[in-house]
């Protein structure tokens, strides 16, 4: 099976729609698929739900989306580093689903593993615990958070094989996981595709089975907070 | 010539995340948030083997990179760049929640903007004003075994912020075991309604000033 792709405009064709649901991999601007971000801009697909962690910033990662007014509502957890987020979030332009990170994450594994809902101590006695279900186990209570699906998943990986099988980097693989998991299609992103059996088989992330298409990206890996110390430690 | 330093009483953001660090133990795996927090990695002493965990799916954070070391893929979870120790792990964001939420952090720091009597907390939003979201803190403050929070003893404007009840949106409710402040130290020994006792002052500070600064109600031996 060959699932690669020549370019990210290539790898979502056929793909987009207005009104669509799409989950994104990424933590801050840290593993994000910058390039089907940037693809998604060019083809002017409108009224995007997205799923993702984060916003990204003004002018980069899905910072991009929300300047070309594409998107009608996000479902993050934190979106702190986006003035025109902000502009069209106290502007009413915007849609804003507030998700504690924990329970976005989990709600995102539990789309993608066919589970509808589950109870967690996340949120108990606050604005997020208001309007649904509580149930006491064992004596403490616990909220009812369902599963998130998606019509479509991007995610970015370090490497794949032409089956579609993930390698993550470091702490680019984030929500990488998970997103790849819940959407009805996934596209990945790759800084590398090598060949079959490349990836030792113990080594492989996520599975090519959740992978619907992989293309080869160029990356820019923006540094949102570059923090250094001067000497040695 | 000689400079001489002017008496400042109370405790420094680094005073108080130095005596944050009093309260990590050897073998703890401990989550540390942005800002002061960040700082208690500075003081852990060192022969004591403590683990920093970063929500973002790093376990074992080293500290921050010198310039030639710099990776965008190794970052906390504050965005900054940091770097990898012999013991390092990467996880997906639900396997770093799921040790977070099964309570297998011994210990979390975080920041607050008020934390009231009962031990609830307040440290995401402030209604009518930009929400920029609770990121991870309040899966923390519900699912860490111990929750240790550093903030100063009153607002900008004077406003006490340990307080009878929060006035801002909760994060979590009856989770505080200890207040750090720049001004005096407070904990509790259980979440079943103990009240919190003040265990410590910080230099220079006086039981009075405490008194008039905090609208909680509080222990003192």
């Amino acid at each position: 099976m060959n699932k690669q792709f020549a370019d990210a405009a290539a790898a979502l064709s056929g793909l987009l729609h207005d009104g669509m649901t799409i989950a994104a991999g990424g933590f801050g601007l840290c593993g994000i698929p910058e390039n089907l971000i940037a693809a998604i801009r060019d083809s002017g697909v409108r009224d995007l739900t997205i799923i993702s962690n984060n916003a990204g910033v003004d002018d980069f990662g899905l910072g991009l989306l929300l300047a070309s007014r594409q998107v009608r509502k996000m479902i993050s957890s934190y979106v702190g580093e986006n003035r025109e987020f902000e502009r069209q979030y106290l502007a009413g332009e915007l849609e804003l689903e507030f998700n504690p990170q924990g329970t976005l994450a989990e709600r995102i594994r539990a789309g993608g593993a066919g589970i509808a809902g589950f109870y967690t101590r996340t949120g108990v006695g606050t604005l997020v615990a208001a309007g649904k279900d509580h149930k006491v186990f064992k004596g403490e209570t616990f909220i009812l958070e369902t599963g998130l699906v998606a019509d479509l998943s991007i995610v970015k990986a370090w490497k794949a094989d032409p089956w579609g099988n993930l390698v993550f980097r470091k702490s680019a693989r984030n929500f990488n996981p998970m997103v790849a998991t819940c959407g009805t299609v996934c596209v990945a992103e790759v800084e590398e595709i090598v060949a079959p059996q490349a990836i030792d088989p113990d080594h492989v992330h996520t599975p090519g089975v959740y992978v619907d298409r992989v293309v080869r990206g160029r990356f820019e890996k923006r540094i949102e907070k570059r923090t250094t110390r001067a000497e040695a430690p | 010539m000689t400079l001489s330093t002017p008496p400042v009483a109370g405790w420094s953001r680094e005073q108080m995340a130095a005596r944050a660090a009093r309260e990590l133990r050897a073998g703890f795996y401990v989550n540390l948030g942005i800002g002061i927090p960040t700082l208690v990695g500075n003081y852990i002493p060192g022969d004591m083997p403590v683990v920093l965990q970063s929500e973002n799916g790093m376990i074992g954070l080293g500290p921050f990179p010198q310039e030639d070391q710099v990776d965008p893929d190794i970052i906390n979870a504050g965005k900054q760049t940091i770097t990898e120790l012999d013991h390092t792990a990467y996880v997906s964001s639900a396997d770093s929640f799921a040790m977070i939420r099964g309570g297998h952090m011994d210990l979390s720091i975080l920041g607050a903007m008020e934390v009231a009597g009962n031990g609830d907390i307040a440290n995401w939003m402030v209604p009518g004003k930009m929400v920029k979201g609770m990121g991870g803190a309040m899966d923390l403050v519900a699912g860490a075994r111990r929750i240790v929070v550093v903030m100063d003893h009153v607002a900008r404007d004077g406003t006490p912020k340990f307080v009878p009840a929060c006035t801002l949106p909760l994060t979590g409710a009856n989770v505080v075991d200890m207040l750090i402040t720049d001004l005096a130290v407070f904990a509790r020994p259980d979440r079943k309604g103990a009240a919190f006792r003040l265990i410590e002052l910080a230099p220079g500070i006086s039981l009075d000033e405490v008194r008039n600064k905090t609208t909680a109600a509080f222990q003192v031996d």
